[in-house]
């Protein structure tokens, strides 16, 4: 009991140390913070590095040819690629209402907002389900005034993609909205622009980088969505069996090709996250 | 082997304490095929009421799902599967301690809505693009059951979706997302408001239900008794009741 504060004492004393060093060598990091962040950096990697290790290499070609992996990676492409498209058409005006007006109910929408966010997706795909369906709300009443059925198709996919992708494209525009300047655009209403010509010319080049920033989590939300789609849009080759749910059937009867799959995803968002991140994120 | 032999280390194992002719101690992991939901439930019961110190835990799921955990090294100490095939590839993986036991059959039908509003008569009717039809996919067994079903028939069905078990297929009915699903007996028996159509090619699709002691098991002692307690009259009576059809 008495001793019990004793390793701790001594351990503070070494990052103190190395503390003061730090003034002179920007290299010396305390030893107390480099173990568990190169733990954490490892944790994050090493699966990754895992799936590129037990890849088929040799059979890769082939693989990569095999019916229905071009088709679910179509299908995944051009999915997350309409539901990102759509997230910005509606996500962008929403936040701007969130960051620039001042309407009663603008907390409690922001807080609806997230919950998407902190859902499983199997639950959005219920929830989906429950007013998309053919028995759903609105679901019914397509289906009755138009013959327009949702679940199973390529439709669902990006509905379930944009209900639990928007809410990071929301989240970083209006982000971005308050940390721009006000006052260009009060300079360009000064000297008589609308506000729909002062929102189109002056504040989304003001928050570009803030869209492109969403827009790019967005996406990748997207792409590696499977809750909400396996529940609202089912599973079908070609139609709705987007890359995730590939994989998740390939790992029920052929790990090799869960793998090959899985490291086709993975190439493919690290592709673009690293061509995005260069161009428009200004990170270096 | 491997995990037997493991470090004197101070977590005694309280199955292992068990051994030899003592009462039955610990837990029992069960990997069950997802049409087995209901009647292994009540057999976990009255196998715990039998022996008070045991606990039974599931992991219910597609077949070809829990085969595949299983040969990565899932901890369980029983798997019962939907069909021959799939238990095939643990027995093979050489995760199967001992042979397999055949303890119930199941077979397909036609699950509708109750009343069938629809008006599903026979496979063929599946044929109509104007019916929504659920199918297992094929990697599982009812799946692979279905497709023999479609093929015997000669019907072409192009389902909405193709879900990754039993239990997935049956709630697109349930939810009245689909008009149709091809399930087994036992699940249509087990959901309220549906309806079950047969068919005649159903026959050529029946599936034979295998169970088997895991080589991996932490517990043989309470895995054994569990078997011999799915195959015993309890076991199978509380499989017939579910709709099985029992060897």
């Amino acid at each position: 009991m008495s001793t019990r504060n004793q390793p701790a004492a001594g351990a503070a004393a070494a990052p103190s140390v190395g503390w003061r060093r730090q003034r002179r060598s920007r290299h010396r990091v305390p030893l107390l913070l480099l173990l568990p962040a190169l733990l954490g950096l490892g944790f994050l990697v090493l699966p990754l590095a895992g799936l590129v290790i037990r890849a088929p290499w040799s059979t890769l070609p082939e693989r990569l040819t095999a019916p229905g992996v071009l088709d679910a990676l179509r299908l995944s492409l051009v999915t997350a690629t309409v539901a990102t498209g759509l997230c910005i058409v509606l996500g962008v005006p929403l936040a701007w209402l969130l960051a620039r007006t001042d309407l009663p109910g603008r907390r409690l929408a922001r807080a609806l907002i997230t919950v998407p966010l902190v859902l499983p997706p199997v639950v959005g795909g219920v929830a989906l389900l429950l007013v998309f369906g053919r028995r759903g709300i609105v679901g019914s009443w397509l289906d009755a005034t138009f013959g327009i059925t949702l679940p199973f198709t390529t439709t669902a996919v990006i509905l379930a993609q944009a209900f639990v992708a928007m809410p990071f494209l929301v989240i970083a525009v209006e982000g971005a909205l308050r940390g721009a300047d006000v006052r260009y655009e009060e300079a360009a209403a000064t000297l008589g622009a609308g506000r729909w010509r002062t929102f189109t010319r002056v504040t989304i080049p003001l928050v570009a980088p803030g869209i492109a920033a969403g827009a790019v989590l967005c996406w990748a939300r997207a792409l590696g969505e499977f809750g909400a789609t396996i529940t609202f849009a089912g599973n079908f080759p070609g139609r709705t069996q987007t890359m995730p749910l590939a994989v998740y059937q390939a790992l029920e009867t052929d790990l090799e090709a869960a793998i090959v799959l899985s490291l086709i995803l993975l190439a493919v968002s690290v592709t673009i996250l690293v061509g995005l991140r260069g161009r428009w994120l200004g990170a270096t | 082997m491997a995990g037997c032999g493991g470090s004197p280390d101070a977590d005694a194992e309280p199955a292992a304490a068990a051994g030899g002719d003592g009462p039955l101690t610990g837990e029992v992991v069960v990997f069950a095929a997802a049409s087995l939901t209901e009647s292994f439930a009540r057999i976990g019961d009255e196998f715990e009421a039998a022996h008070p110190a045991v606990s039974v835990t599931f992991n219910f799921a597609g077949s070809a799902i829990l085969a595949q955990q299983i040969n990565q090294g899932a901890p369980a100490d029983v798997f019962a599967a939907a069909n021959p095939a799939t238990m095939q590839t643990v027995t093979d993986a050489g995760s199967g301690d001992g042979e397999p036991v055949r303890f119930a059959r199941n077979q397909l039908v036609i699950a509708v809505a109750d009343g069938n509003p629809v008006g599903i008569g026979s496979l063929t009717d599946l044929a109509d693009p104007e019916v929504k039809v659920a199918l297992c996919g094929e990697q599982v067994p009812c799946g692979a059951a279905a497709r023999t079903a479609l093929d015997t028939a000669g019907v072409e069905v192009t389902p909405v979706t193709l879900e990754r078990d039993v239990r997935g297929t049956l709630s697109k009915l349930t939810l009245g997302e689909v008009d149709a699903a091809l399930v087994y007996r036992t699940d249509a028996a087990s959901a309220a408001g549906v309806a079950a159509v047969d068919f005649p090619e159903s026959e050529r699709a029946v599936n034979d239900y295998p169970i088997v002691v895991l080589a991996g098991a932490g517990n043989p002692p309470a895995a054994a008794a569990f078997v011999d307690f799915v195959l015993s009259e309890s076991g199978q009576a509380a499989l017939a009741q579910a709709g099985f059809q029992t060897p």
